[in-house]
């Protein structure tokens, strides 16, 4: 599961990512980060049977946590199966199926939209 | 051993003809060898799908009362070219409106195949036989005598693959190319592709009929830019009986609008050499990935690679493994090339021989232009100071040589940065009246003595800066160029 995390001025300071791994002894894996001294935002993965585990955690220590299901949608009515998706993505969420079609394999999307950004038909949408 | 295209033909009338298409015809040759593959098969036909830019669309939209001869026309808003006959013009795929942020020609011919009717709007300039002077008008395929497709350059043999050595991202014709080598992208099917079927051009030439967008179309030339092995061809079609599943706008961002559009060749496998050449494999196609951080017209080749490797979806650069993107859809030219093979055997589709060869042999010619305007032509005397100038001597020199920009060398003379007239002020309003290298830029943006001076606009456009000091390879300052030494060049 991908989870986005959220943090304010207060939680942005303690090391939450750590303690949440240390009590449920689930595996945080860090796909994106960018916190400040303020604020800040992270998007990571965890294991599915952990999730709820961990979300308490970092719940009691004040963080949003939103998980981020679908990921990216692919319009195949729009889709004309080019694949110029399939090298920007970071994540390798996009392939070619045996007869050449671009499948998504949407779990493993960490929102990052650049693939929306590449599209010549508009076929992909990110709802955040 | 010969078979004609007339016994061809016979057999598609009498339903017993052999089609199969060029994957499958890889795996029969494979199998049995070309001899028997050529007793066995007919006709082999093969298909591409990919952004084609140099298409577009001949009209004819009929005559208004009173009529008019149309100076200037647009459909939907896109522009189409009419210094041609009163009430004919040509749309093109590339063809930006006038309105619409990322929609064209390529956008306006899809709609009309679509059935969906489209706004015409024209002006001409009066006459005694055209008195009228303006027209809008709402117009579907329906309502206009002729609607032909023609293209003067299409289905690329094979085409340069594309990667992107600088430190940032380019948006491309040849879609997104991330840094430092961070992807690759090309452009053709490889070996379901017409022309790789035929590269001798034994059975494709002018007036072989083909599969056009799903109708049906014919070959009436190479195409522009035909260079074998990278051949191209012109062809046309009737736009009244096309599909739109096999046509597809997009827009290439950062780039623009142009069509997608399907093509499929069927070849007649007239002698054991022709079954030969079908079972050409992606491994032995090969072209070449070249860097489009050097923008130039003769960009750099980083690699030769075969379409077997462009496919795999990975290829190796500079010891590291680079992903690959395709911009032609090899789902769809299989679509097409399936298509083309059960209209054949529904006896809908024969096939046609050439009246004449496309040439074998053709080189293209870079534009005789005057001359390139180089950088070194236009800069002027860079003045230089060391990092360890004071402010004052800045802001003194600044004033006496009247200039904007101080390069900042060490030593040997190598540039190590900037030093402006903004910076100088700066340094006075924060009262930080000190050395040079306090208040100097370290990332300096350069220009090389021998790049167009386009290029060094372009950057200068880019990091929204007035000035690039002129360096050679050791870094070493040679001059300076402006963007007044520019915009004089603009206004000789």
């Amino acid at each position: 599961m991908i989870l986005r995390l959220r943090f304010d001025a207060k939680t942005s300071r303690k090391p939450v990512i750590s303690i949440a791994t240390l009590e449920t002894k689930a595996l945080i894996n860090i796909l994106r980060a960018d916190v400040g001294a303020r604020k800040g935002e992270m998007i990571v993965e965890v294991e599915d049977d952990k999730v709820k585990d961990v979300e308490e955690v970092l719940k009691r220590f004040g963080v949003e946590v939103q998980e981020l299901g679908e990921g990216i949608v692919k319009d195949d009515s729009l889709c004309i199966h080019c694949g110029l998706c399939i090298s920007v993505c970071p994540v390798e969420v996009f392939r070619f199926n045996e007869e050449w079609k671009v499948v998504a394999d949407t779990k493993k999307c960490i929102h990052c939209g650049f693939c929306v950004s590449v599209c010549v038909t508009k076929a992909l949408t990110l709802y955040t | 051993m010969k078979r004609s295209i007339e016994e061809i033909n016979e057999k598609i009338r009498r339903g017993d003809v052999c089609v199969v298409t060029a994957e499958e015809m890889k795996e029969i040759v494979e199998e049995i060898g070309a001899e028997k593959a050529f007793k066995e098969v007919d006709v082999v036909t093969t298909g591409t799908f990919g952004a084609m830019c140099s298409s577009g669309a001949f009209f004819n939209f009929g005559h208004s009362d009173p009529p008019i001869k149309m100076q200037k026309v647009w459909m939907n808003d896109v522009e189409a070219y009419t210094g041609i006959a009163a009430v004919d013009a040509y749309l093109g795929v590339t063809q930006l409106s006038e309105t619409r942020e990322d929609y064209g020609g390529a956008h306006v011919i899809e709609e009309l195949v679509s059935g969906r009717e489209i706004e015409l709007k024209a002006v001409g300039y009066g006459t005694d036989c055209y008195p009228k002077r303006s027209i809008i008008t709402e117009i579907s395929l329906e309502d206009i005598n002729q609607a032909v497709m023609v293209n003067p350059r299409n289905a690329y043999q094979r085409y340069k693959a594309a990667t992107n050595s600088s430190d940032r991202i380019l948006r491309t014709y040849m879609g997104t190319l991330l840094p430092h080598f961070g992807n690759v992208t090309f452009a053709g099917c490889g070996e379901i592709s017409p022309l790789n079927n035929d590269p001798e051009f034994r059975t494709i030439g002018v007036g072989t009929r083909i599969f056009l967008c799903g109708a049906k179309g014919y070959i009436i030339g190479e195409g522009t830019q035909h260079s074998p092995p990278f051949g191209t061809l012109m062809v046309k079609g009737n736009l009244k009986e096309m599909k739109p599943e096999f046509m597809k706008a997009i827009v290439i961002p950062g780039y623009g609008v142009t069509l997608c559009l399907g093509i499929g060749i069927p070849i007649p496998i007239i002698d054991v050499e022709m079954a030969e050449f079908t079972a050409v494999r992606d491994k032995d196609i090969y072209t070449e990935i070249i860097d489009f951080g050097v923008p130039r017209r003769d960009r750099p080749v980083v690699k030769r690679v075969s379409y077997a490797e462009l496919k795999s979806g990975k290829v190796e650069i500079n010891g590291e493994e680079v992903r690959v993107s395709s911009l032609s859809s090899y789902y769809m030219a299989r679509k097409v090339m399936i298509e083309l093979k059960k209209m054949i055997e529904r006896g809908e589709f024969l096939l046609s021989a050439p009246v004449e060869r496309l040439p074998t042999k053709s080189k293209l010619k870079p534009m005789r232009q005057k001359e390139i305007k180089v950088v070194k032509s236009v800069m002027t005397k860079a003045i230089t100071v060391t990092p360890d100038t004071s402010v004052e001597e800045v802001a003194r020199i600044i004033i006496q040589k009247n200039v904007n920009h101080l390069p900042v060398v060490d030593k040997s003379g190598r540039l190590v940065g900037i030093v402006t007239s903004w910076d100088v002020a700066k340094a006075v309003a924060m009262g930080k009246l000190g050395r040079v290298k306090d208040v100097m830029t370290r990332k300096v943006i350069t220009a090389l003595p021998d790049e167009p001076v386009e290029i060094a606009a372009r950057k200068m456009e880019r990091y929204n800066i007035s000035a690039l000091p002129v360096v050679d390879a050791k870094m070493r300052v040679l001059g300076l160029v402006t963007s007044e030494d520019l915009s004089r060049l603009l206004a000789r």
